[in-house]
């Protein structure tokens, strides 16, 4: 896989660690991040973007959770790819997620590459980036952090949270953990649990980058090496599994790279070898490896019925927030079982949910994409809940 | 799977009243009372949930078919998908005050099983139903030897969703055997207007093309 040697600057990506294109807040040493670890973990910074107009009330903000892989960039072009925004389907301005009439916040996980505090940041204690020091988070700590930057914001209440997969167990953590800071909670094609099988495939990931001689322990920044061809094999995987037998048969089918028959090799004969190989490399351009197994642990350990006496239902007894619960036929990572699932305890706890179902080939990546269904829902759901909250209509 | 389309209300359809809404869902609207928690079983494109939600009522429904659930909740409503056969169960006891079937006890799998679940998860219950004992669909099994079709009830016995009718009188049935009390009763003439007359049940089960009953756990 000689192309996977691509060039790619990890001076770039240490700086953005560190000194991010982005707003941050830092908090001291004295006013730490409380983790499920058992420890009190600071100083810490967290970086973010925001869209749209904080209204008088401080009544219309919205906080998009990202996934995995994603970050805060989520409707700007990406500082290091110059790609457009993760989300910029779904928010902006006149989009489902309305920038001209919601205040859109969208932080960097705890644990991300992004600019907020991760394994890719500086140690303040080494002067080096942390590597495996970096204590193990949840997505609870992911939330708890992410509630620390809207009290420095000054938020009380958020009108929605949203996001999906990854964003999704954020989503709910947090109707779990603050349901008086929750007016509406939007988790897409996300779950309760971790499954087994979604635990087994980010084992693969994880595995995949130790074995990569260039991550050394981890302290590849330290020894100027960089665990690149691990990574990608784990993204290649992991993207399999985002995508679907009838999306990949859709755009790919047996066909061909740039040739018209096999070249009895193991180069990328076929589009889907070139275009996982493509995958590969672009991520490891953003991404930092320690950050993906950090990260696949925190949706691994995640589990909101251990949190609540083996329970869903009793993380929502009682809640105050309206939920619209959003799964794809097409989406084998999290099927739509997982989400009835949390429908079935939102009901069990008494709370206003709605479920949809989107009929879709694309996977488990359908959130990110083109669905008009997807955006007549979200759309749907947050004027509804815009009404109750009083907050004006669209001006358009 | 199960087809869980509701038969077509054609002449009801035809019958609105003052605010433009269908006639039996405005008998079944009258029936709640205003502020209370509903769950609409079956709930369509949600026509009833946003009559209530009209009547300050808190309102969620369940609907079978993707289509009408995406449509709700577009529309704003709290709506999940689900099939009223297997997901009642899902629901806690007293969760609402009144449980809402309209136009789909007939298109259910154990229909007794499913207004059990209704007077468990409701102080009270409302079902709408066609009446089986219509003297019109007398006569076509009477007289024409054939499953009937009417306007209201226009599928093939081959096709239809419908696989458990029953008239009025069998219905009181029911609810003897659930022990549900009836509360209130409303047949609906072939024109979709309201029987106003005080009148015995034979009649009612003979020229009632509707009924609407409000119910509540017996002792």
């Amino acid at each position: 896989m000689a192309e996977l040697g691509a060039t790619l600057d990890l001076a770039d990506r240490k700086r953005e660690a560190d000194h991010p294109h982005s707003l941050i807040v830092r908090f001291s040493a004295g006013s730490p991040l409380r983790l499920d670890a058992g420890i009190d973990f600071g100083p810490f910074q967290i970086a973010y973007q925001t869209y749209g107009r904080l209204n008088a009330e401080r009544s219309n903000a919205v906080l998009v959770c990202h996934a995995l892989t994603g970050d805060q960039h989520a409707v700007n072009d990406h500082p290091l790819t110059g790609k457009p925004g993760w989300w910029e389907t779904l928010v902006g301005p006149g989009r489902p997620i309305d920038t001209d009439r919601y205040f859109v916040i969208c932080p960097n996980v705890v644990g991300g590459c992004m600019g907020s505090s991760g394994p890719a940041s500086t140690n303040p204690v080494t002067g080096m980036p942390y590597g495996l020091d970096f204590p193990v988070i949840t997505v609870r700590d992911m939330v708890r952090a992410q509630a620390m930057l809207l009290d420095y914001l000054g938020i009380d209440s958020l009108f929605a949270v949203a996001g999906g997969s990854m964003g999704g167990m954020q989503v709910l953590q947090w109707a779990a953990s603050y349901p008086q800071r929750v007016f509406a909670a939007l988790p897409i094609a996300a779950a309760t649990r971790h499954s087994a099988q979604n635990i087994a495939f980010h084992e693969v990931g994880r595995q995949a980058v130790m074995a990569d001689p260039d991550w050394r322990g981890g302290r590849y920044f330290a020894e100027g090496t960089n665990p690149r061809r691990g990574l990608a094999v784990a993204r290649m995987g992991a993207h399999i599994t985002y995508l679907s037998d009838a999306a990949l048969h859709r755009k790919f089918g047996r066909r061909f790279q740039d040739r018209d028959n096999p070249t009895f090799s193991f180069d990328a004969d076929f589009q889907v070898e070139s275009y996982l190989r493509h995958q590969g490399i672009t991520f490891v351009e953003r991404f930092d490896a320690n950050s993906y197994l950090y990260l696949t642990r925190a949706m691994d350990y995640f589990d909101l019925a251990a949190d609540y006496d083996g329970a869903v239902a009793n993380a929502f007894r009682g809640t105050p927030t309206r939920f619209c619960v959003i799964s794809f036929t097409s989406d084998w990572l999290f099927p739509t079982p997982e989400s009835r699932a949390v429908v079935h305890a939102l009901n069990a706890a008494g709370a206003r949910v709605s479920f949809a179902e989107i009929t879709t080939d694309k996977g488990h990546d359908a959130f990110l994409l083109d669905e008009p269904e997807l955006f007549a829902i979200v759309r749907g759901f947050l004027e509804g809940a815009a009404r109750s909250r009083g907050l004006p209509p669209a001006r358009r | 799977m199960l087809m869980r389309v509701k038969h077509d209300l054609t002449m009801a359809e035809a019958a609105r009243g003052a605010g433009g809404s269908r006639v039996d869902l405005i008998v079944v609207a009258d029936m709640v009372e205003p502020g209370a928690r509903v769950l609409d079983v079956g709930c369509g494109d949600g026509e009833l949930l946003r009559l209530l939600e009209t009547r300050g009522v808190d309102g969620r429904g369940i609907e079978l078919s993707r289509e009408g659930v995406n449509e709700c909740v577009a529309k704003g409503l709290a709506v999940v998908q689900g099939d009223a056969d297997t997901d009642l169960g899902d629901y806690p006891d007293d969760a609402f005050d009144f449980v809402i079937l309209s136009q789909t006890l007939q298109a259910t799998r154990q229909p007794r099983v499913v207004l059990e679940h209704m007077l468990r998860i409701g102080q009270h219950a409302i079902v709408s139903f066609p009446n089986f004992g219509h003297w019109r669909i007398r006569r076509q099994i009477a007289f024409g030897g054939h499953m009937p079709r009417t306007e209201n009830l226009p599928y093939a016995w081959y096709e239809t969703p419908n696989i458990h009718f029953c008239s009025i009188k069998d219905f009181r049935l029911l609810c003897q055997v659930s022990g549900a009390k009836i509360e209130e009763a409303v047949a609906l003439n072939a024109w979709g207007g309201r029987m106003r007359l005080k009148m015995p049940w034979w009649f009612w089960n003979l020229f009632g093309e509707q009924a609407v009953f409000l119910l509540s756990r017996g002792r």
